[in-house]
């Protein structure tokens, strides 16, 4: 702002021959008013963005009726007897066990190996790391329905299909491959003379990576967990190759199916709705500081 | 050779570091990364010159798959819409940022975070959430959409948006343009302030109007941030499944129908492995080609500039 402010004033004493006083009036009054335009387009933008979530969410607090007469009105009473009801008769209990039973271990799996093979490409000098990097990078760009036929296949044989195990295993494959990305980018900009320092001290690269590194990574590895996390819970087309049992169903399947038989019953599915999406929500908001720390601090090299 | 080899590539490069310590850091993630990504990629490709149904041996029929799917009319169809898509998932939402880009100020916006969390929540959102709430709003007895038409006085405009001919495919895009145009604006909105205010002034002096300063100074400037738009909306746009088996399911006629659920039709419904395994192996190839090119062209650009 204050660059602005010089850069007008520099502007203005060099055109003070040509241009007439008045015109720096006007300038600033253009200025202000674009500032104003700017704010209102951002606001008009936004609430597009977060209006059709806004509904949804006060449609799941009030009755059919309600929605019926008027969609934006508020509820009479404010009552979770949807949310109750799509928790116990529409099952979205054991869909919501189902989520937390793959996403937790998918993070927190995907984070460890990240950082070993991060640490190992954005540290370590080897032979073949040439060549092996680039093959890591081939899953971020290469689409899911691409391999989604032999996954579905070669866990058949395994004999995975209808468990956990086939969800959470490839989910964990799909993110390593980010997180070596990520994590070498995050590791390539400690500089070597604090890791060659600990190594002199005595301590093993097991040590020096989690009591050195991996500290000072935390908010790399909190933005990567974010993704991580988000990616796997909304992740739709595998556990809907994988999975046939309604009980192993995760949250967004579970509200395909459940779709399919109630499309009528809006206020119930309106509350499943906000179950699924609430949980990815609140974690991006409350750690959106977090998110942006360690998008920058990635982006610093 | 050996000898020379260990020369040039140091172990470990650090002393007191084992030689091969880096490969065990690599190992446990390597593993089950070749194991769910990298040997699908390859079975993939050889499901595809096979005639398989998925329980009967696999029988090898060389290019047959891709013979057919360059005849098949439903591919045809798929590809059309998938390209019809780009419009609304690709375009809209990039030249509708760019829009506001260049109506914005360019001074520091105060709050930027709170409206960057609140545009960015369509990316953050399930697809299976984004669907629901969309057939909810296209319904054409109560949804929202209708009701707004009727109450303002336009009631012949109110219609079964998702299952109409014509509509069907414009209305899933219009959704495409809802998910995609926060990411877009949030992602200039950086970039703007990044450029030099100076250029703008410098501008201004030459007599150089609002657009001659748009066309030749922000647009150049967003150039990177464009390309990154690009490449993750085409993606998007191309491989689109989530939303449209919620939406439409490909209906009605096929008019909504993608190549991504095509994929899964063939695969998983109708026991055609092997076909299916050659639409996904040009889906790849098709979607790799596209980043691919959009990147070169950029990094050409970075180098002659």
């Amino acid at each position: 702002m204050a660059q602005f402010n010089e850069a007008g004033e520099y502007l203005t004493r060099q055109q003070a021959g040509a241009a007439p006083v008045a015109s720096q009036g006007r300038d600033r009054l253009r200025a202000n008013l674009r500032t104003v335009l700017t704010y209102v387009i951002l606001t008009i933008f936004l609430l597009v963005a977060i209006g059709p979530l806004l509904i949804i969410a006060l449609a799941a607090f009030k009755t059919s009726d309600e929605i019926a007469g008027n969609i934006f009105g508020l509820p009479a009473v404010w009552s979770l007897a949807n949310f109750a009801e799509a928790w116990s008769q529409a099952r979205f209990d054991a869909y919501f066990r189902s989520s937390v039973i793959v996403v937790v271990p998918v993070v927190i799996v995907s984070c460890f190996l990240s950082i070993l093979t991060g640490f190992a490409f954005g540290q370590m000098r080897f032979a073949g790391s040439a060549v092996l990097f680039p093959l890591f990078l081939i899953g971020i760009m290469v689409p899911g329905e691409a391999v989604i036929i032999p996954i579905y296949y070669n866990l058949r044989q395994m004999n995975l299909i209808d468990t956990y195990w086939a969800m959470i295993l490839p989910d964990i494959a799909f993110s390593v491959s980010f997180g070596t990305l990520w994590m070498r980018g995050f590791f390539s900009t400690v500089p070597r003379e604090l890791v060659d320092a600990a190594t002199v001290d005595g301590s093993t690269s097991w040590q020096t990576l989690w009591r050195i590194l991996v500290p000072n990574a935390i908010p790399a590895v909190l933005t990567m967990g974010i993704l991580f996390f988000i990616w796997t819970w909304n992740d739709f087309l595998l556990p809907l190759v994988v999975v046939s049992r309604d009980d192993l169903r995760t949250l967004p399947l579970g509200l395909t199916f459940f779709q399919g038989r109630y499309s009528s019953d809006l206020p119930l599915l309106a509350a499943g709705a906000t179950m699924v999406a609430l949980p990815t929500i609140v974690v991006y908001v409350l750690m959106q500081r977090h998110f942006i720390r360690g998008l920058t601090s990635g982006a610093v090299k | 050779m050996a000898s020379s080899r260990l020369r040039l590539v140091p172990s470990g490069g650090r002393p007191g570091e084992r030689p091969g310590l880096a490969y065990l850091y690599i190992l446990p993630g390597f593993l089950i990364y070749a194991l769910f990504v990298l040997a699908p990629i390859a079975q993939t490709v050889g499901y595809s010159f096979s005639d398989w149904n998925g329980i009967s041996p696999p029988e090898f029929i060389g290019f047959e798959n891709y013979a057919r799917l360059a005849q098949d009319p439903l591919v045809r169809i798929a590809l059309r819409n998938n390209l019809t898509l780009l419009g609304f998932y690709t375009v809209f939402p990039i030249a509708l940022a760019l829009l506001f880009t260049a109506l914005l100020t360019r001074r520091r916006i105060r709050g930027l975070s709170f409206f960057r969390a609140g545009l960015f929540v369509p990316q953050v959102m399930s697809m299976v959430v984004v669907g629901v709430v969309w057939r909810w709003i296209y319904n054409p007895t109560f949804g929202p959409l209708n009701q707004l038409l009727r109450a303002v006085g336009l009631e012949e405009w109110a219609k079964p948006w998702l299952g109409d001919f014509q509509f069907a495919l414009p209305a899933v895009g219009m959704v495409g343009t809802w998910v995609g145009y926060g990411f877009a604006m949030v992602l200039f909105i950086a970039g703007v302030q990044r450029l030099d205010e100076d250029l703008y002034d410098a501008a201004k002096l030459d007599g150089a109007g609002e657009f001659e300063q748009f066309k030749s100074i922000t647009l150049p400037g967003l150039r990177p941030e464009i390309t990154i738009a690009l490449v993750t909306t085409l993606i998007a746009a191309l491989r689109t499944f989530d939303l449209v088996f919620i939406l439409t399911d490909g209906g009605p006629a096929n008019r909504t129908l993608v190549v991504a659920l095509q994929i899964y039709r063939n695969a998983f419904s109708i026991g055609e492995v092997g076909y299916a395994s050659a639409i996904a192996v040009v889906l790849a190839a098709i979607i790799l080609v596209v980043s691919f090119s959009i990147i070169t062209l950029r990094m050409r650009a970075v180098a002659e500039s």
